[in-house]
């Protein structure tokens, strides 16, 4: 069985969540594998990070040079190159950074690559059996993956669940020296933070949130209304912010805001995980869409099969209704 | 600028309802309404600024068959001015790496000074633009929302999280993938489909891009997909049934009870 390592995502000395997630991943894989996790950086916090990750490995390598201060993709990748023996299978996340580094490192380390594996079923023979989802999440699919010559396996995030902790039991290598000299034709600048919009849709108890099923710029008024009546704010999907109809500081998802409401109405939205990912706190989900089969439904609380145009409307008059009795 | 633009054409989620077909093992294709990858056409409106910009030639390329010449008119139509068919049986079957082959093939044969690609398409595999590059030996960065053109180099923003952008200087030639939103793409009339109906498409096969057989098509194909499913239901929603006032009456005491209404 193919050694099997994981890429630890960290930012100012936190590790992601992703770390653990990865462990449990790659036990799905192999029963019995201890795998490897691997940490690229710069500077002191490294130890520390290392450190922490004892407990779900049984080996950290640490990776520390000066040109992995900024986890730039293409070095990354260069770095992973030198280290990794080869026929090994990596486990990235699925997030921005693994978008930009495994497809690339597939390719270097002339192994296949499984793009967003949202489970692992086990392994038959050479073959690695997965579980992904096509079209925004509608339909889930098999995907057998021939892993004689290793892989790099992205893994959605939140995919899986995070283990008990262990002891700290495990060692920390510092394989720094083989990476060497590191340079790309890409070069990391800066980080620009998002702008802030009107409306801090982090704020709210409740939110209207609108997709792609609200259609028109001039139905966004529809959504609005309600909001005002129940004293809420309107968030979207990124659909929207892509048609340029609502600022990207109404967008909820993992490029989008994080928000925390009690109440969270999506309406005319799929539901990718994308979007799931920016809804925290179990509030309570009411969806509505036109299409019974929509992902939203299954994480959803309370589901209704209708046009938001029709219903909103409806739901604005009621919350009249009930605010005047009062 | 030599732009070049890799594009797919997809079915369309926004118009069809996605299904399994009755023996479950694939999705229902019967009567998909087909269009160009969402995020293609944004790479496409992306490159024909650039070049309305700083000057150069946009051409769209894509692995497929006859039916796919309807979408390089289309992104023809918005201005592209050369479309190009990357077609053969021996391309049947292939997995990303085997489209990443074949497009990285046909890159070599001309002089394209950036290669764009959408960031996914239907499958959500996101991986093809990597892959090329890696191929080429180019530069690459994915999930771009802005780019703007310097001497030799591109300065492009990455959609990262929390809505932020990560700024990154990039030599040319190089490969980036297009995320939604980077512009407002334009829209395309039946007369500008018509206008370019009878431009030429040429036609690139295995052996005009000196492919192997080994390293395209099924048989080199490491990554294959098995079947399709429905996953077995979690507990899902409560799905709220009657007229549309009972409903939003219903709803509306939800949201009360949920602390959501004073």
């Amino acid at each position: 069985m193919a050694r099997i390592f994981t890429y630890i995502i960290h930012k100012g000395g936190a590790v992601d969540d992703s770390a653990a997630e990865l462990a449990v991943a790659a036990r799905k894989i192999d029963a019995s594998a201890s795998p490897t996790a691997i940490v690229a950086g710069y500077g002191a916090e490294l130890d520390a990070i290392c450190d922490s990750l004892r407990a779900a490995y049984g080996e950290v390598w640490k990776l520390s040079n000066e040109a992995l201060s900024y986890p730039n993709a293409e070095l990354v990748r260069k770095a992973l190159i030198k280290v990794l023996p080869a026929g090994s299978i990596v486990l990235v996340p699925h997030d921005h950074f693994g978008l930009d580094l495994s497809p690339g490192l597939a390719i270097k380390m002339n192994s296949p690559f499984v793009s967003d594996a949202v489970n692992i079923e086990g392994i038959e023979g050479t073959y690695l059996k997965l579980v992904r989802q096509e079209f925004g999440g509608q339909v889930s699919c098999h995907v057998r993956c021939d892993i004689s010559s290793g892989a790099v396996i992205n893994i959605r995030p939140g995919a899986f669940k995070a283990a008990e902790n262990t002891p700290a039991s495990g060692t920390v290598v510092d394989k720094s020296a083989e990476v060497g000299a590191l340079a790309a034709g890409r070069r990391y600048l800066e980080t620009v933070a998002s702008e802030a919009g009107d409306v801090d849709i982090t704020k709210h108890d409740v939110l209207v949130s609108i997709g792609r099923g609200i259609q028109e710029q001039e139905n966004v008024a529809i959504a609005q209304e309600l909001a005002d009546a129940i004293g809420g704010a309107v968030s979207c999907s990124r659909p929207v912010v892509d048609a340029k109809w609502l600022d990207k500081s109404r967008q909820v998802g993992s490029s989008g805001k994080t928000v925390k409401p009690k109440v969270y109405l999506a309406c005319g939205i799929s539901g990718s995980f994308q979007h799931l990912a920016g809804i925290k706190g179990n509030p309570f989900i009411i969806a509505i869409n036109k299409n019974p089969k929509a992902p939203i439904f299954q994480v959803a609380d309370v589901g209704i099969v209708d046009d938001l145009l029709e219903l909103l409307p409806e739901l604005t008059n009621k919350v009249r209704e009930t605010v005047k009795v009062k | 600028m030599e732009i070049l633009v890799c594009v797919r054409r997809v079915p369309d989620t926004s118009e069809n309802e996605i299904q399994l077909n009755s023996a479950g093992n694939d999705i229902e294709r019967d009567d998909l309404v087909y269009s160009v990858n969402e995020w293609d056409n944004y790479a496409v409106e992306e490159a024909i600024q650039i070049v309305d910009r700083v000057g150069g030639n946009v051409t769209v390329a894509t692995v497929g068959g006859e039916d796919d010449e309807e979408i390089l008119r289309r992104e023809m139509a918005m201005g592209a001015k050369h479309g190009v068919l990357i077609s053969d049986e021996a391309f049947n079957g292939s997995d990303g790496r085997g489209y990443a082959t074949i497009l990285a093939a046909f890159v070599k044969k001309g002089k394209y000074d950036l290669v764009l690609t959408g960031v996914q398409a239907e499958a959500g595999e996101a991986q093809v633009g990597g892959m090329m590059a890696a191929m080429l030996d180019y530069p690459f960065a994915s999930l771009v929302n802005s780019i703007e053109v310097l001497d030799g180099k591109l300065k492009v923003s990455r959609e990262i999280e929390g809505g932020n952008k990560e700024m990154n200087e990039i030599d040319l030639p190089c490969v980036l993938s297009i995320q939604t939103g980077i512009n407002e793409p334009r829209y395309v009339g039946i007369r500008g489909i018509r206008q370019v109906a009878s431009v030429e498409i040429p036609s690139y096969g295995a052996s005009d891009l000196g492919l192997d057989a080994s390293v395209i098509g099924e048989a080199a194909a490491k990554v294959k997909r098995v079947d399709y499913f429905v996953p077995a239901m979690t507990k899902g929603a409560e799905m709220l049934q009657g007229d549309r006032e009972e409903i939003a009456g219903k709803v509306v005491d939800l949201i009360k009870a949920k602390g959501g209404l004073k």
